[in-house]
Formats: structure tokens, sequence, C-alpha cells
């Protein structure tokens, strides 16, 4: 294995005296076992956020399951999402890590410039786009669940008004709301959705008065694209139904979670590490969606079994690929059209579709 | 047996002194009991917590670089707190002199020229000092509570900043993202060696001396200690409040844009809508914590920064959570004030019942 064998001297004599200081105070102990693949993880929000950075979460934990003691894991939590990453990602390129994760859309710059600095680590980032030799993207295509949920809660409103709590207008965001949107038009013409943007991705409290202010203005369904437990709990408190976001968020409103868009890493990280152990790293731009399990739907509950049973044929056809999001013409906000978008255009989506009553942040 | 906290009738000279040494000692043996019960050795945490930052050049050099906003920052507020003149606002103000000094790469982006630079730097300076003007000014002229204002202004300059990246300062070809454009060349701040050590720490180290020297040699620096600590006696002097507000204003506002500018140009390199993680509001506890002195706020800042750094990499080396971390910070904070409070005061046990409870 490589690891950073291009110490400089400068660096090595550092290193060197400090190990010397470790061992001569006996506080020495993690730095032996070299032999090991050293693997780290870099977090936006808490891991026990129980979404997005407690998904992420699962995957390292499923590495090391799997793997067992071929790997030694670490992660950093609450990293924000500025000039602080890009100390946090290098202070692990330095401590010997081989393959780090950084999963946060604003971890992308950081992540750039420190592979640049340690060419022989390798990177991967989620849902960005800057890719490099030893940076690999990765994402997932939750805007497909975003389809199956939307259909259900087209379904199910009694007062056609739909609460969509989200967070940061970026790509990612606005084609999940249209993607939801495209779903509740499919079954019902009438559907409304009324939006609210908390500006961060965690942050409880902000997710929970939103949830309070969009049951006010008539909502009967909630769904979000902010990373917290808290909207579905107000939505439990007031007793209607609502969407989970990122994990199975079930066992803290279970008569109002109908299901969640899960992001499942696990696999993806575990195949990565394998790779990377047998030294056949490379980087690559990976974009899976329900058909390989990267996005899964759990159980559907609370609803009638005809709106279960249409709900698991959306969900067969977009496995098959015979039912795509935004295939077919989409007509625009501002009363244009399109036609059968490419991956190019929904990652880089900044327009909404006919039907949603915002206007999009310019 | 009771405990009575006395007014000591002057500053204690010895506990001056010795305060700062026993709220150190006291957070370390704090610390050690926090690791203890987390189940970390606590020498080890001990270790990598406040020491491991001092172990290699390049955590030494990022602690620097951390202490640089807060340096600045710091110390401009803690020329308006002496004068009695609060801005809360530090972090409104740092946003609009990152703004300021955006307009340079994003408008003249073939501008490339050291002239560039110092450009940015002014104009950074300037948007800094022009967000202060609107709370002193409402204060001078409306009798408006600068705390309130300048609160409220940061706010709003986030809220400008979020806009202005989402839309109309988008960088054209970056994919729809909320970015401006990549600053390059003279449009950054030159590192020193190859590292993220830049010039902004000799900014922020002049801005610190000059500072000093303004207040403890200069008349301005006796106006300025004369209206904070007896307003009336420095009316009679014939200084004006007034233009004592405008004046800490212009100073900590300018200094918190040149922050801002200079984080901007050095570790952020584009505008986003994230460019700071609160420098302004963290430099008020650095700004207290280096008891209102330009060079105090110097060993605060690297104190504070110590802490996010030695926080980041407990997590990595112990698996400790962040939230323990962020503990290490007010456990720092509490013991450092704790301790202070002995300069004023002397503990006396008193014998008998605590006042205001009857024996029975």
């Amino acid at each position: 294995m490589t690891f950073r064998s291009a110490l400089t001297r400068r660096e090595a004599m550092r290193s060197a005296l400090l190990g010397s200081v470790v061992l001569a105070t006996g506080l020495g102990g993690s730095a032996v076992a070299a032999e090991k693949l050293k693997a780290a993880w870099v977090y936006v929000g808490p891991v026990g956020d129980f979404g997005y950075s407690y998904q992420h979460d699962q995957g390292r934990i499923a590495v090391e399951k799997a793997l067992g003691d071929k790997v030694q894991t670490s992660f950093v939590e609450n990293v924000p999402e500025g000039p602080d990453a890009e100390r946090v990602i290098e202070r692990l390129a330095r401590e010997g890590n081989q393959l780090i994760f950084t999963t946060s859309f604003g971890f992308m710059d950081p992540t750039i410039k420190v592979a640049k600095k340690y060419p022989k680590v390798h990177f991967e980032h989620a849902t960005g786009y800057k890719k490099a030799d030893n940076v690999a993207i990765y994402n997932a295509r939750f805007y497909e669940g975003r389809y199956v949920i939307g259909q259900i809660a087209g379904k199910m409103t009694k007062s056609n008004t739909i609460g969509y709590i989200v967070s940061f207008p970026i790509p990612e965001v606005v084609s999940g709301i249209n993607s939801f949107m495209l779903g509740a038009q499919s079954v019902n013409p009438n559907v409304k959705v009324k939006i609210v943007w908390v500006n961060s991705w965690y942050d409880p409290g902000k997710e929970a008065d939103a949830a309070k202010v969009l049951i006010g203005q008539g909502a009967d369904i909630l769904t979000q694209h902010t990373d917290s437990t808290a909207a579905l709990q107000v939505a439990q408190e007031k007793g209607i139904l609502a969407f989970g976001q990122s994990s199975d968020m079930a066992r803290f409103a279970p008569k109002t979670q109908i299901t969640s868009i899960v992001d499942d890493w696990a696999t993806y990280y575990v195949e990565r590490v394998k790779l990377e152990l047998a030294g056949k790293w490379k980087s690559a731009d990976t974009w899976d969606g329900i058909a390989k399990g990267a996005v899964y739907l759990p159980e559907i509950k609370n609803v009638p079994d005809d709106v279960k049973k249409m709900a698991e044929e959306t969900i067969a056809k977009i496995k098959a690929g015979t039912l795509k999001p935004f295939g077919g013409t989409i007509t625009k906000q501002d009363g244009s059209t399109v036609k059968d978008l490419d991956d190019g255009a929904i990652l880089s989506m900044n327009w909404y579709i006919k039907g949603i009553d915002d206007k999009l942040p310019q | 047996m009771r405990l009575e906290l006395e007014k000591r009738p002057e500053r204690s000279k010895v506990m001056a002194v010795a305060s700062p040494i026993a709220a150190v000692f006291a957070t370390l043996v704090t610390g050690a009991v926090i690791f203890a019960v987390s189940g970390v050795p606590p020498l080890k945490g001990l270790w990598i917590f406040f020491l491991e930052p001092f172990s290699s050049m390049w955590s030494i050099e990022e602690l620097v670089v951390k202490a640089t906003p807060l340096i600045l920052i710091g110390c401009g507020l803690s020329l308006a707190y002496r004068a009695n003149v609060w801005n809360i606002g530090a972090e409104g103000q740092l946003t609009a002199g990152a703004l300021a000094g955006a307009i340079v790469p994003i408008f003249f982006n073939a501008w490339q020229s050291p002239l560039t630079l110092l450009a940015m730097l002014a104009l950074g300076i300037l948007g800094g000092m022009l967000w202060a003007a609107i709370p002193a000014l409402l204060k001078v002229r409306a009798g408006a509570n600068e705390i309130l204002v300048s609160l409220m202004l940061v706010y709003v300059s986030q809220l400008l900043l979020d806009w202005l990246v989402r839309g109309p300062w988008r960088d054209p070809h970056g994919y729809n993202f909320p970015k401006s454009v990549s600053f390059e060349d003279w449009q950054t701040m030159p590192t020193i060696g190859d590292g993220r050590l830049n010039w902004g720490i000799v900014l922020a180290l002049l801005a610190a001396v000059s500072l000093a020297v303004l207040l403890r040699r200069t008349m301005k620096g006796f106006e300025i200690r004369v209206l904070g600590e007896a307003p009336r006696a420095g009316r009679f002097a014939g200084f004006s409040s007034d233009r004592m507000v405008i004046f800490a204003f212009m100073v900590s506002g300018g200094l918190a844009g040149l922050a801002g500018v200079i984080e901007l140009t050095s570790t952020v390199g584009q505008l986003q809508p994230n460019i700071s993680p609160g420098y302004g509001f963290t430099a008020i506890i650095v700004a207290f914590l280096g008891r209102l002195d330009p060079i105090g706020v110097i060993v605060a800042a690297l104190m504070l920064a110590v802490s996010y750094l030695g926080g980041e990499a407990a997590q990595v080396a112990l698996g400790i959570s962040d939230k323990t971390a962020r503990v290490f910070q007010g456990v720092l904070l509490f013991w450092v004030l704790a301790c202070d409070t002995l300069i004023l005061y002397r503990i006396r046990f008193v014998p008998g019942l605590p006042r205001g409870e009857v024996a029975r």
C-alpha cells in the first residue's frame, strides 16, 4: 500500500520529533497498526441527526462490519461548509488516511484544493461536480424517490395543499421539488405545493417552525429536504401525514410517516473501500438511483391499500427504467417547454415546473 | 459556615497574574474528568486537545490562520467596548467588507496587479465602515439602541450575500451553484510558505499593536477610557460622546471589514453563502477574554483557535463527539471568567447560617 511515502525531509523530521515526544510521555497507542487501510469521513451535520449525516455514518459502520480489521475508519462531524472544511480534510490526509469521503456539496472546492496537495491520497466527494485524478464524485438520484412520494401526496391530500420544507436552492433541491410536483400532478391536477426555505441543512428549531407555518396555511401533508426529524414530529402532534428524509424515521413518528427517501450509501462505500484495498481505485462519477438500491423507500404505511399499490407500481417502473421522472415534455413555470432532460440538465436545474406557487430565489 | 464574595478595595495585582494560570489549570482538571467519564485516558485526551495543535508546523500555521480574523475583529471591538460603545454586529461588518472587496474580481476580473489586492483590501475596510456607520448614525441622530441595530444588520448583510451569490454575482459557468467566480493570483492574499499561512496575520498584528499604542499612549486613547468609564467626566473635559460613537464604530467596523476581505482572499477564495463560521460573534468572547486589551486579544484569539483545532483533533484521534469538543470551549471560558472575579473580589468564609435563613 502506498502510504504517504513522499514525506519531505522537513515533515519527516517533524513527525520523528513528535513521535519521540509521544513515546516519552507514554501517550502513544494507536499509531502502530500501519497495515490497516485508514479511511475517513467528513460530515456536514451531527451523526445524530437521524437524517443525511446519520445515513452516511451508517455506510461507514457498514464498511467496518464488512471489512473488519482490514480498515480503520474515523469521522469528523458538524464541519461547516466554509474555510474550516479545508483544514479538516487536510488533517485527515496528513494523518495517513488513504481514502477520504467528503459528504456535502460545500466541501467540493476544499476537497479539490487538498487533493492537489496530496496526489497519492484518494478522495470522494458527494453531490458535487468537480472531479480530478484522485477525486471521485458520487451522488444518488434522490429525485426518483421524490416522484414516488409526490404521487402518494397527490392522492392523499384533501386540502390539495402540500407543505415542503427546503434547505438551499441548489440544483439537487430544486430538481427534488420539481420531481415531487411532477409526481403529484400525475395523479391530481389541482394539487398545490407551499414552500418554506430554512437556509440550513440541519436546524430542528427552524424546521419545526416551518412545519407549523405550513400546517397553519392549510397543508395536510408535509415533506422536507432538510435533515432532522423535527417536521415529522410536528406533523405527528398535529395528526397529519408526512414523509421522512434520508433515513427511515418511522420510529420518531410511527403514525405519521408514510415512507421515507432513504439514501443507502453502504453498498457504495463498501465497494469503493474494497477497490482501494485491492489497489484498483480509480476516479469515477457515480450516480445511482432506485434501480441499484442507492435510493429506496421503506414499507409504505398509514395509507389505503390502493395508494400503496400505486406507489409500489411506480417504484417498479422506475426500477425497470420505463418511467423517468424528467422524461417526456415538461412545462416550465414561464410557459416554455423542455423534453427528456439529460443528467446535465438535471444536475444544473434552476427553474420550477409549471404549477409551483413559489418564486425560485435567483 | 458560608462563603461570601467581598469586593476588594482595589484590583488585586497578584490575582491579575494568577487568575489566568488558575483558569488554565482548572480547565485541565475539568477536561481530565470529562475525558475519564467518556472513557478516554485523561492524559492522552489532554495531549490531543491542548498540545497536539502545537506539535507540528502545519497545525501551528493553521492556528494562526484561524486566529487572524479573531485578532482583527477582537481588537476593534475591544476599543469600542472600552469606549462604552456596544457594537455586536461585527459579523455583519465582516460580511459587508467581504462583499465590497469582491466587487473587484467580479466586475474587473481581468485586472491583475498588486494594486488589485490593495484595492480589494481598501474596499473591504470601507465596506465594513459603511455597514458600521448605519448603527452609529442611528444612535447619534435618533438615539436608536446600537446593540439592536448592529445585531439586526448582521442578518441583513448575510441575506444580501446570499442573494448576491445565488443571483447577480453567481459564476455564470458554475452549474447554477451559489458561488462567485474563483479568485486568482493578485485577487488572493499571498501565502507565506506553502501552507495556508498568509500576510493577513501581519496585518492583524499591525492592527493590534497600533491600537495598543493608541489606547495607551495617545490623547485619543485617554478620551476613549474617560468616556467609557466616566461619561459625565468626559463631557466636562469637552469630549463628545457622539463623535466617540462614530469613531468606535468606524474602527471596529473597518477592522471587521478587513477581516472579512482577508478571509475572502485567503482561505475562502470566492464569494459563497458561508464565508465565516461566526468570527464576528466569537470575537466578542475574544475581546473580553483578552480583557479589552489589543495585546491580550492576540493571546485570547490563539486560545480560541486551539479549542477549535483541538476539538477537531479529538474527534479524529479519540472519536469523541463534536459536542464534547464544544463543551471544552465553554469550560475554558467559564473558568477564565470565574477566576477573573477574584481580581476584584475576595472569597471570605463567614461563620453562621446563610443570610435570610432562620435557626429553628
